[in-house]
C-alpha cells in the first residue's frame, strides 16, 4: 500500500514520537506510516491515534514496529 | 502480526493501580522505618546512596537505599519478562549528565523529587503545593521547548551487554549494602547514625518494595513529570491519573496510620523558603522535561537498557555529591523544645539554582531540530 507520509521516530525519546505523529495527523494526509523502536512509543502512538478516532495497524518487525494509521 | 496487544498495564486502570500501589507502599515504608513524609524519594534516596559511598560527607544522609536498587532491577526483570529489554544509547549523553546534576540540585533545594512532593503533600506538608507549582512551571517551560522542536537527537541500538551496566552496578550496590565492608582505615561504606539516613525500613522489605514498584512502573510507564507534561502538551490525563492515584492512596494510608499533620512550618525534613521551593522545583521540572522523565522513570528506563537514562541517573548522583559538598542543599527546619528554627536555602544554593536554570534554558534554546 502507498503511504502518504512516513514518520521515522526511531530512537527518539518520549514525547517526541507523539509530537511528530500529532503533526502528521493534523496535516490530514493518510495513511501515515510511523516507525518506532520501543513498546512504550508504540503504546503512546497507538493511544494518540485512537483518541483521534483513527484506525491503527501494527506490524512487529525484527528491529522496530511499523504502525499504519488510517482513516476508519 | 503483532502479539503486542494493549495490556492491562497500558490501560487507564493499570496506571491508576500502579500509582495507588506506590502511594500505599510509600506510606507503609514510612511506618516501617523510612523517614517521615519520605516513604520513597528518588532524589533523596540517590543522595543517601551517594553519601554511603563517601561521594559526599553529609553524615545525616548516608545509606545505600535498597529501594533504588529494586527500582532498577525490578524494571530490568519486567523488561526481560515482556521482551522489552533493548540496549540503546548515544543521545547527547553529556547533556543528560548535566541535566541530571542540575535536576538533583533543584530537587535538593526543595528537599524532594516529584514523588516526594506528592508524598509530602499526602502527609500534610503544605509547602509541597508550592513545590508542585514550581515543578509544573518548569515542565511548562520544557513543553515550550519541545513544541519549538527541542530534541537531544536519536539514540541508537548498542550491544545488549552495554545496557546491563546499571543493573549490574545495582547488584554491586546490593552486595555492598548486605556486607557493609570496610576497605581500610577511614574507608568504610558510610551509614548515618542519626538524621534521615539513619531512618530506614528493614533491608528485605525495602528491596521487595523497590522490586515490585520497579516491575509495575516499567510495565505502566509511570512518570510524574510526564503526568504534568502530557496535560500541558496535549490535554492527556493518562499519566496524571497515576500521579493522582499516588497522592490519594498515600493520603488515605497516612490518615489510617496517623501520619498526617497539616501545616507549613516545622514539617519533617522540609523548609518553608517559598521562593526557593518554587525555583528549585522549577529547575528540577525543566531538567526532567528536557531529559524525558522524572527521576523514577529514568531508573526504570535504565533498567530496560536505556544507557542515556543511566547517564542521567549518574548525573543525579554527581549532583547530590556536589550539592552536599558545597552546601547547596536545602536546610530543613529544626524543631527544638516546641520552637521552630527555620531552615531554607544558603546563598550558594540559591546561586546554584539560578545557574542551573540559566544552563537548562540555554540547552532548551540551543538544541533544536530545524523544520
Amino acid at each position: 500500500m502507498n503511504v502518504a507520509r512516513t514518520v521515522d521516530a526511531r530512537g527518539l525519546s518520549c514525547p517526541q514520537p507523539v509530537i511528530l505523529v500529532r503533526k502528521a495527523i493534523e496535516a490530514g494526509e493518510f495513511p501515515i506510516e510511523v516507525l518506532v523502536e520501543t513498546v512504550t512509543s508504540l503504546e503512546n502512538v497507538r493511544r494518540t491515534a485512537e483518541k483521534a478516532d483513527l484506525r491503527v495497524e501494527v506490524e512487529e518487525r525484527e528491529d522496530d514496529f511499523r504502525i499504519l494509521i488510517e482513516k476508519p | 502480526m503483532s502479539e503486542r496487544r494493549p495490556s492491562f498495564f497500558a490501560s487507564r486502570w493499570g496506571i491508576i493501580a500502579a500509582g495507588a500501589g506506590i502511594g500505599l507502599i510509600a506510606a507503609c515504608l514510612q511506618r516501617a522505618g523510612n523517614p517521615p513524609n519520605m516513604g520513597i524519594c528518588v532524589a533523596c534516596f540517590e543522595r543517601d546512596t551517594a553519601g554511603a559511598l563517601g561521594l559526599h560527607r553529609a553524615t545525616p544522609a548516608q545509606y545505600i537505599r535498597p529501594e533504588i536498587i529494586g527500582f532498577v532491577l525490578g524494571a530490568f526483570g519486567a523488561a526481560l519478562a515482556f521482551r522489552e529489554y533493548r540496549a540503546r544509547s548515544g543521545s547527547a549523553p553529556i547533556v543528560r549528565f548535566v541535566l541530571g546534576m542540575f535536576a538533583m540540585i533543584g530537587a535538593l533545594a526543595f528537599l524532594g523529587c516529584p514523588w516526594r512532593a506528592l508524598l509530602r503533600l499526602a502527609g500534610g506538608d503544605l509547602n509541597a503545593l508550592l513545590g508542585i507549582a514550581g515543578l509544573a512551571a518548569g515542565i511548562a517551560a520544557g513543553v515550550f521547548f519541545l513544541k519549538a522542536g527541542y530534541s537531544l537527537g536519536r539514540s541508537s541500538r548498542t550491544y545488549p551487554a552495554a545496557g546491563l551496566i546499571l543493573p549490574i552496578l545495582s547488584m554491586g550496590l546490593l552486595l555492598l549494602r548486605i556486607f557493609m565492608p570496610r576497605f581500610g582505615d577511614g574507608a568504610p561504606i558510610f551509614a548515618s547514625a542519626s538524621g534521615p539516613g539513619s531512618l530506614h525500613a528493614p533491608l528485605l522489605l525495602s528491596l521487595a518494595a523497590g522490586l515490585a514498584i520497579g516491575f509495575v512502573a516499567q510495565r505502566t510507564r509511570f512518570c510524574t513529570m510526564g503526568a504534568v507534561r502530557d496535560i500541558i502538551l496535549m490535554r492527556d490525563t493518562h499519566l496524571a491519573s497515576g500521579a493522582a492515584a499516588l497522592l490519594a492512596a498515600a493520603f488515605v494510608a497516612n490518615l489510617a496510620l496517623g501520619q498526617v499533620h497539616f501545616g507549613f512550618a516545622g514539617q519533617p525534613i522540609a523548609h518553608s523558603d517559598s521562593l526557593w521551593i518554587v525555583l528549585g522545583m522549577a529547575l528540577a521540572g525543566l531538567a526532567f522535561a528536557l531529559a524525558g522523565g522524572c527521576p523514577g522513570r529514568q531508573l526504570f528506563l535504565a533498567g530496560e537498557g536505556d544507557g542515556d537514562a543511566a547517564i542521567f541517573v549518574v548525573g543525579m548522583i554527581a549532583g547530590a555529591a556536589t550539592a552536599h559538598n558545597f552546601a547547596l542543599a536545602g536546610i530543613p527546619d529544626k524543631v527544638a523544645g516546641g520552637a521552630v528554627q527555620a531552615g531554607g536555602l544558603t546563598g550558594a544554593g540559591q546561586a546554584a539554582v539560578v545557574i542551573g536554570l540559566v544552563f537548562s534554558l540555554a540547552i532548551g534554546f540551543t538544541m533544536r531540530e530545524k523544520g
